[in-house]
């Protein structure tokens, strides 16, 4: 009897295209794109991209700047890319660096300021001797909160790597403050071990590609590290919780999909019930009728964006209502795409159960890609660039811009463009796709 | 003679396949004003395909439809027509006055005027009481009944009723029937499609009957038993299953036929022929246990034309 029941569950499963789809494809598809995300690389991160601001243009700071583009976990350029064919841009001064940052250009940004080099190390701090040196700035976007730290150790590393001679003189000086003035002969002993291991380090920078040494600097933060940095958080600074508002957008958007999706298949359940054809068959034409029904699910994903908002907003400090404007550009454009979408996956399928099938499959995936479970910008870059296929990417994306960036609605240009491109698409597919149901 | 053009429906050498399989094969056919034609015919007859190129749900490979002169899908033929569709095409949450508002919206209707059709249209379907339910609640002939009044909110001249009383319990059916009536009595034309011929025999002024999409016979249900029998009836004489042998050859002689205990005779002049057979049959003591008469009626017009019974 067992043996029954088993059979027959199988033998129905194999009927059921939409289940077999959801139990085999699914979990292979999400395997996929979550160990393209963590282990495509061997578990390593990706390079945090930073830029740099070099005002002090002294020797040692120099020997930071290129410490830090040699440094492989680090990403680091002193001006922006050019484009293609273009003139080289300017190099980073601090307000382009910070607006880099802003814009997600980079994820940090490092300022190294006039002086760094005459006191670059941060033993001690500013009260032991007056000398200790101006900080390092590193202007940081908090959506990113590992970028900052990262960076921060990975100047650590690069001023004892490529900067022994600096740190030893600069601890010598130390030393000399401290116990009240080394005695001529210390001093001259002293000099000449350090004249050696300048010596040393010019020899081996030299002996690896031209000279590209690791520099070393020091100032003295809040943090203690051999270099000093101020951390700053130039995007999400004021914010009292960080990253509600970009999960917000991510979650919000994946359930418009399956809400979006469950609204157009209701179509499918009107051709079940004959209710279609009545429709049909008194003054409705398709295109009202779809027109009528991507109305409505767009009505309803915004619905459903708003009221999730002003949750954000009561229980999460979310800013809605300082970016309202953002905030109805914006979801106008990712319910329309959402709901066409919804309709353009009902208008595919012949029955519910095929629709809930292909709906779970693309919108996870879709969410997966675009950023709605996993922030985009932990993906390789590959998967980033592909994650822009999905409208999940460009409404979280514009979202971001909003809430996180603050930056102004003008610059949603290039999102609010794609999202109703998509739209448009999406509606025009379904109304060739409908055209089944028009007459037999 | 042909129907005027610009006669409720008027249909002519319509053929429809679905692949190599043909559901109509060149059908025609015309419906009269204040007139209910029935469409009898088997499942799978076509009557549905034919309906749904009347409302055009379905295109049709040749042929022509005129629905008061107009073309199919025009906003005038859409506006005169009323589309009753065999399945329960309701929102089943909504409530049968929800229903009929938004059917009524897609018929065109608003304000008062839908108002003022919808209650007189709940009134028609004797739902006026339960008009606040949600019909997933109803019981299978308030939905049949809705389903109907669904289609006629913006008074339409031609009402295509397909198969109403499908799954409807024999109160319901009735009551169905005095809707119908009703619609006869407020002059619309009908088209009644089913494949039960008491349905048709009561309600139809007129029957199509539809066989491998094709019209095999139409006219009243008295032209179509007259067309196939003329005055023909048939006498059932009823024997013990032991005694009736031994009288066969009896039967034959006058020309019944043996079926089971019992032997048919086919009359031509009922009052005079049966006087004789039973005349014969006291005359030789034949021991019949009992008789039945029966006249021909569209079941057995199917039977005549097709070699099958309709509900085969």
């Amino acid at each position: 009897m067992i043996l029954s029941i088993v059979r027959a569950g199988f033998m129905n499963l194999r009927r059921d295209r939409g289940a077999l789809t959801l139990s085999f494809i699914v979990p292979i598809a999400f395997f996929s794109i979550f160990a393209g995300i963590f282990g495509s690389r061997g578990g390593g991160m990706n390079p945090v991209q930073v830029a740099i601001v070099d005002e002090d243009q002294s020797a040692v700071s120099r020997r930071l700047v290129e410490a830090l583009q040699n440094e492989g976990g680090l990403r680091a350029e002193t001006a922006p890319s050019a484009a293609k064919g273009g003139a080289a841009p300017a190099p980073y001064d601090s307000r382009s660096a910070e607006a880099a940052v802003r814009a997600g250009d980079v994820s940090v940004a490092v300022v190294i300021p006039k002086g760094f080099g005459a006191a670059p190390t941060g033993f001690g701090s500013e009260g032991f001797s007056g000398q200790a040196g101006a900080k390092l700035r590193i202007l940081n976007d908090s959506s990113d909160p590992v970028g900052a730290q990262v960076v921060y150790g990975l100047i650590q590393k690069a001023a004892i790597q490529s900067m022994p001679d600096v740190m030893a003189s600069e601890e010598m000086r130390m030393l000399d403050h401290l116990s009240g003035g080394l005695t001529s002969g210390q001093r001259a002993r002293i000099d000449s071990s350090m004249s050696g291991l300048r010596a040393y380090v010019e020899a081996r920078r030299n002996a690896r590609d031209g000279g590209a040494a690791k520099g070393g600097a020091k100032t003295e933060p809040i943090s203690r590290g051999i270099i000093s940095a101020d951390i700053r958080d130039v995007v999400g600074e004021s914010k009292k919780n960080p990253l509600v508002a970009f999960y917000a957008a991510g979650i919000g958007v994946m359930f418009l999909l399956f809400s979006a999706s469950a609204a157009g298949g209701a179509i499918l359940d009107e051709s079940d019930s004959g209710t279609l054809d009545r429709i049909l068959a008194s003054r409705v034409t398709m295109t009202s009728l779809l027109l009528g029904k991507w109305a409505y699910a767009a009505l309803l994903g915004f619905t459903q964006l708003a009221v999730m908002f002003l949750w954000g907003a009561f229980a999460f400090q979310v800013e809605l209502f300082k970016h309202l404007d953002g905030f109805l550009i914006m979801a106008t454009a990712t319910v329309l795409a959402s709901s066409g979408l919804g309709l353009m996956l009902a208008a595919s399928c012949k029955t519910r159960a095929q629709l809930g099938a292909l709906t779970t499959l693309v919108v996870l995936v879709m969410s997966a890609l675009g950023g709605s479970m996993v922030p985009r910008f932990i993906m390789p870059e590959s998967l980033q660039k592909i994650g822009l296929v999905t409208f999940n990417a460009w409404a979280i994306d514009g979202f971001t811009k909003v809430f996180w960036r603050e930056e102004p609605v003008s610059h949603l240009g290039p999102q609010v463009f794609v999202l109703l491109g998509a739209a448009a698409l999406f509606f025009t597919i379904a109304r060739r796709l409908a055209r089944r149901w028009e007459v037999a | 003679m042909l129907p005027p053009m610009t006669a409720p429906l008027r249909i002519e050498a319509l053929a429809k396949s679905y692949g190599s399989r043909p559901a109509l094969s060149g059908v025609s056919l015309a419906v009269k004003e204040g007139e209910i034609l029935g469409l009898l015919g088997p499942n799978g007859a076509g009557k549905t395909t034919l309906i749904r190129c009347v409302v055009g749900r379905v295109m049709p490979n040749s042929g022509s439809i005129s629905i008061f002169g107009e073309a199919v899908g025009s906003p005038n033929a859409r506006a005169r027509t009323g589309y009753i569709p065999q399945e329960i095409a309701l929102y089943p949450r909504l409530s049968a006055e929800e229903n009929l508002a938004v059917f009524g919206r897609y018929a065109g209707l608003g304000g008062e005027a839908l108002a003022t059709a919808s209650r007189s249209c709940l009134d028609w379907a004797g739902l006026a009481e339960r008009a606040k339910e949600p019909v997933m609640k109803f019981s299978g002939g308030m939905k049949r009944r809705l389903n109907m009044a669904a289609g006629l909110l913006h008074r339409p001249r031609l009402i295509l009723l397909d198969e109403p009383t499908t799954g409807v319990d024999p109160q319901s059916r009735q009551r169905i029937y005095a809707m119908v009536e009703q619609l006869r009595q407020d002059g619309a034309s009908v088209i009644y499609t089913t494949h039960y011929m008491e349905e048709a025999e009561r309600l139809c002024d007129r029957v199509a009957i539809i066989d491998h999409g094709k019209i095999i016979a139409s006219g009243t249900n008295a032209e179509l038993v007259r067309e196939s029998f003329g005055t023909r009836c048939e006498l059932m004489l009823h024997f013990d299953s032991d005694s009736a042998p031994a009288f066969s050859s009896w039967a034959s002689a006058r020309g019944g036929t043996a079926n089971g205990s019992s032997f048919r005779f086919t009359v031509l002049d009922p009052a005079r022929e049966i006087a004789e057979i039973l005349e014969s049959a006291r005359a030789e003591s034949v021991p019949i246990r009992d008789l039945s008469f029966k006249t021909p009626n569209l079941d057995s017009v199917f039977l005549h034309l097709t070699g099958r019974a309709l509900r085969e």
